[in-house]
């Protein structure tokens, strides 16, 4: 089956959502990043979605999912790269996407987790 | 004046892609903003899933709509002759599901959309059409 690759950087995981994903590949997602947290012991999460066209109350949740899950399993999770009209579109969609952290970059989200792994009093967290 | 109808089936994943796909590049030949396709593309996405999940799969037609020289929009019709839904009023609203899902599928899709339309038999199915102006 089709996977989303996941790449260990330090104590970062990293993910790049680079295709239309249908349901049951994100499912497969949250499943592999969860057990890939617990494997290499990853403090943090950083999920790119600059290539995603479109995020709808499915994709939503899934982000959300990891993010819980992640802070679970005590790593935290960032999400960069919301393209403008996607955040548009949530926002009239009724989705606020609570509980996840974003960050404008790849740049920005990486300083964010890194300032939240070094220094566990600047916690990352989402409502 | 509506153009001819193309049908594609929704019947998996793999059609809800591709219906994003195809609804993506009609509402691209339209002439709709970036924002305004995002809109579409995200409420078909919502509908399209709900035809294969609730509905066990259908179809999706697509018309473009021609009213005087100026105005343009993209009518969009989910059709499945599925279980149907019995209470419509409480299907709008915003985080009801009968699924897993955050419920707000039907009513996001609604709000993303100029017009909206929807008919549903309980044992019969369900048909419902968005339309979005330029």
């Amino acid at each position: 089956m089709e996977r989303i690759p996941i790449l260990k950087l330090e104590s970062f995981l990293l993910v790049s959502i680079q295709v239309d994903m249908h349901d049951q590949l994100a499912l497969a997602l949250q499943d592999d990043l969860t057990q890939k947290i617990v494997a290499t012991r990853a403090r943090a999460v950083l999920i790119d979605i600059s290539a995603l066209e479109m995020v709808d109350s499915f994709m939503g949740r899934m982000l959300g999912n990891i993010a819980s899950m992640s802070r679970i399993l005590d790593a935290q999770t960032v999400v960069v790269g919301m393209r403008p009209a996607v955040a548009i579109t949530l926002v009239e969609l009724g989705l606020s996407l609570p509980g996840i952290r974003t960050a404008l970059n790849v740049d920005a989200g990486l300083a964010l987790l890194r300032a939240a792994v070094e220094r566990p009093d600047v916690l990352v967290d989402g409502d | 004046m509506a153009t001819d109808p193309e049908t594609f089936p929704v019947r998996s994943g793999e059609d809800v892609v591709k219906a994003r796909q195809v609804v993506r590049s009609r509402a691209m030949d339209i002439g709709f903003s970036l924002v305004e396709q995002t809109k579409i593309v995200t409420a078909a996405s919502e509908l399209a899933r709900n035809t294969v999940i609730y509905g066990g799969g259908g179809e999706m037609r697509v018309e473009r709509l021609y009213e005087g020289p100026k105005r343009t929009g993209l009518r969009l019709t989910f059709e499945d002759k599925g279980p149907g839904i019995i209470d419509i009023e409480l299907a709008l609203r915003d985080g009801y599901t009968s699924g897993n899902g955050l419920g707000l599928g039907l009513n996001g899709a609604r709000k993303l959309s100029h017009e909206f339309d929807i008919w549903s038999k309980p044992g019969e199915g369900t048909r419902i059409t968005i339309t979005r102006w330029k």
